[in-house]
């Protein structure tokens, strides 16, 4: 695509486009044993993967809604729960199809894994469409796949570790996942490598009343370490789509693992997502999480500190703007002594959106001289907008250290002023105070994820409401 | 229409209800000094918050010109771009924001008074090393621009990062609120000597201050005394002196109209 085109593009929103739907499969909308079992088939999956995707269902079935958090207003037999774009996957982009290829690049992604990136997984509505790996690193042992090729390819690994982390039973949305589950990634990293570069997954959903449900293993061994990001769009239609992700990762002993989101999806997706993190001795895993798009976005990254010397580290913003909720937080468990964790969160909310902070720190039996603090700023940037915390601690050891500290601001007159004094619009001020607010956190990303967080941080501010 | 002027005329300032100022009237040229004295309430700090535009500072009668254009009618922004600044008394913090991040963006808008949101910044390589120039001159240490704006600041800091934004953006007409306030001698040498060392003297200045060291380095051509919210008294450098060895008793009792005012000003501030 010409430069220019693609300048114009991030200008106005490059996002928000479609590309013309040719898909090799369409399952039927609606959910039922009959569809669960005709996606295990198209995958020509092992036989306990089929038993187990009709036991979740079960379970999606017998749970209700979550009464907390936010409105969710779906209608699950209205919804498309598998597509599949095309025939195989890409190992080159030449092998990608045509429409979908374009997408990518639209989004910027090739440029990107040829700038900075270890390895690529794009996903196009259910499936892994493109899959790279550095040659240097497959040479080492480490994996790097979809979950789809990683249940054929490496059952062991799969067997050993799939679901363990978060289990069926874990929530509804979690049980649905289990059921209708397509894509993701599966990354192994062997003991003592260290990925240098980050590791990167793209997910877009392209159809109307698609649901999106990647199902994503990552497992870092012992004194092994990597960065794993990944960002997803998708366009704006009238009527709702659903993404209900599942994210497990397994931090071994001595362990370092990243996982950074910047999630943009459309404003009428639903985001309801499960993400945890088991973490060993001494390992230290961090989810660096970005909220700006969705309708709803339910999601608590979680981590729990199994053995002594682990460490978890948990920084999210949220940006809830018109018509958004953004119900987010942290959820940490210290399980053996000299654990220790860190949360801080940082929302803002414009034009009428809700923005909602809901985390627990939990202190079980035997967690001694362990360590938690959670902060939480909120910024408000208008009276219609709304803000709300909800912090739960749980102790069960009395030896431990826990820190809480919350603050709600509005970007203040006198600051505004200060800056309008210097000559900024007072639009541009309000972006510089929002960018300033989330600096903390930004300055966590690598350079260009940082570059992309501000640039998305504008576009939000940009006043076409409130 | 008259150019580098900033005229100040029948000026009545109302803050949350309260009338402050009450018929100011004021000329600065560029090339000026003017030191604006007098006693804590008087309204001087309110008359530069209200020549910047301070949302606060309803402006009930008058004008404040330059070029020919009311700027009463102008957004704080606007009347940056046309060239005013205020070095502020007590500078607010802006978290997360970067002094010389900052600083980019604000000698960009006032550079281009045109610039809109988005459009482009000076160019990075040129702003560093005009910043790194600036610094250096104020004898100011480059990785302070890598702070975030006036966070964690001692005092003497605050005032010397107003002075370096008031040399970068090159204003024609400058405002400096009580620049000396909780400084230590040296300090307030130190930004006495900056002012005039960053081209003070081709700008219209209006030093608002207690002190005289303040003024050491910048003579003033014009003293006004303030009393009650309006300026009562205007003579030259001598009158500054004579303030600082004798206050304000004098002036009050030539002025018992305007000492009046001061005093149910106070009264109603107290009760």
């Amino acid at each position: 695509m010409a430069l220019e085109t693609r300048e114009i593009l991030g200008d106005i929103n490059k996002y928000d486009f479609h590309s013309e739907e040719h898909y090799v499969f369409k399952a039927k909308k609606g959910l039922n044993a009959e569809i669960v079992a005709e996606i295990s088939e198209m995958k020509g999956e092992p036989a306990w993967m089929r038993e187990f995707r009709l036991n979740a269902l079960q379970i999606f079935e017998s749970k209700p809604l979550p009464t907390w958090g936010g409105k969710i207003d779906v209608d699950f037999q209205d919804i498309y729960y598998y597509i599949k774009p095309t025939d195989r996957q890409g190992r080159s982009w030449d092998e990608v199809p045509e429409d979908i290829k374009n997408t990518f690049e639209r989004l910027g992604i090739p440029e990107a894994e040829r700038k900075f990136l270890a390895g690529v997984k794009a996903q196009y509505e259910s499936e892994v469409v493109y899959g790279s790996l550095r040659e240097d690193l497959a040479k080492l042992g480490v994996i790097f796949t979809d979950m789809d090729s990683a249940v054929r390819d490496y059952p062991d690994l799969v067997r050993e570790y799939f679901a363990t982390v978060i289990l069926p039973t874990d929530n509804k949305f979690a049980a649905l996942n289990s059921a209708v589950w397509s894509g993701g990634s599966f990354i192994y990293v062997p003991p003592g490598v260290h990925i240098e570069f980050p590791l990167q997954a793209y997910f877009r959903i392209n159809a109307a009343q698609m649901g999106q449900f990647e199902r994503t293993l990552i497992i870092v061994d012992e004194g092994a370490s990597c960065h794993y990001v990944e960002g997803c769009t998708a366009p704006t239609y009238s009527s709702e789509s659903l993404h209900a992700a599942v994210v497990e990762v397994i931090a071994k002993g001595g362990a370092r693992v990243r996982y950074s989101t910047i999630q943009n999806w459309a404003n009428n997706i639903y985001n309801l997502v499960t993400k945890r993190a088991t973490a060993y001795r001494d390992a230290l895993v961090e989810w660096v999480d970005g909220n700006l798009g969705s309708r709803l976005t339910m999601k608590y990254p979680a981590v729990y500190l199994l053995e002594p010397g682990a460490r978890a580290e948990i920084l999210s913003v949220a940006f809830a703007n018109h018509g958004q909720h953004q119900d987010a937080g942290s959820k940490v468990v210290h399980c053996a002594p000299h654990t220790s964790s860190r949360v801080v969160s940082k929302s803002i909310s414009k034009g009428g959106g809700r923005s909602s902070y809901r985390g627990l720190v939990k202190m079980e039996r035997g967690a001694r001289k362990s360590k938690a603090n959670v902060v939480c700023d909120a910024l408000i940037l208008d009276p219609q907008s709304r803000s709300d915390t909800y912090p739960y601690i749980e102790l069960e050891e009395q030896d431990v250290m826990i820190g809480h500290e919350a603050s709600v601001s509005k970007i203040g007159e006198e600051q505004l002023f200060y800056l309008c004094s210097r000559g900024l619009t007072e639009a541009e001020a309000s972006t510089m105070i929002v960018a300033g607010f989330i600096e903390p956190l930004v300055k966590e990303l690598p350079m260009e994820y940082a570059v992309e967080m501000n640039r998305l941080i504008s576009l939000q501010m940009e006043g076409s409401v409130g | 229409m008259m150019r580098d002027v900033l005229s100040i005329v029948d000026l009545h300032v109302s803050v949350d209800g309260k009338l402050i100022l009450k018929g100011v009237n004021l000329e600065v040229r560029r090339g000026e000094i003017h030191a604006l004295m007098g006693p804590n309430g008087s309204g001087k700090t309110t008359l530069g918050l209200a020549i910047m535009g301070h949302p606060r500072y309803q402006v009930t009668q008058g004008r404040i010109e330059l070029d020919g254009v009311n700027l009463v009618e102008l957004e704080p922004h606007e009347r940056a771009r046309m060239g005013v600044f205020i070095a502020f008394q007590r500078p607010v913090a802006i978290s997360g924001v970067r002094l010389a991040d900052f600083l980019r963006h604000a000698v960009s808008d006032v550079r281009n008074p045109q610039r809109k949101e988005g459009d482009e910044l000076v160019s990075m390589r040129e702003f560093r090393k005009e910043l790194r120039e600036k610094m250096d001159q104020l004898r100011m240490d480059p990785e302070f621009a890598r702070r975030y704006v006036n966070e964690g600041f001692s005092g003497g800091e605050m005032k010397r990062a107003e002075i370096l934004q008031m040399a970068m953006l090159r204003p024609r007409f400058a405002i400096l609120d009580e620049t000396d306030s909780g400084l230590d001698v040296d300090a307030v040498r130190l930004a006495s000597q900056s002012i005039a060392e960053i081209g003070g003297h081709e700008m219209g200045l209006l030093i608002i201050t207690h002190h005289e060291r303040l003024l050491e380095h910048n003579p003033p051509d014009f003293t006004h005394v303030m009393l009650g919210g309006r300026i009562v008294e205007t003579g030259g450098r001598e009158l500054a002196e004579f303030l600082h060895s004798s206050g304000y008793e004098e002036i009050r009792r030539k002025y018992p109209e305007a000492a009046a005012e001061e005093a149910s000003m106070l009264a109603e501030r107290t009760r």
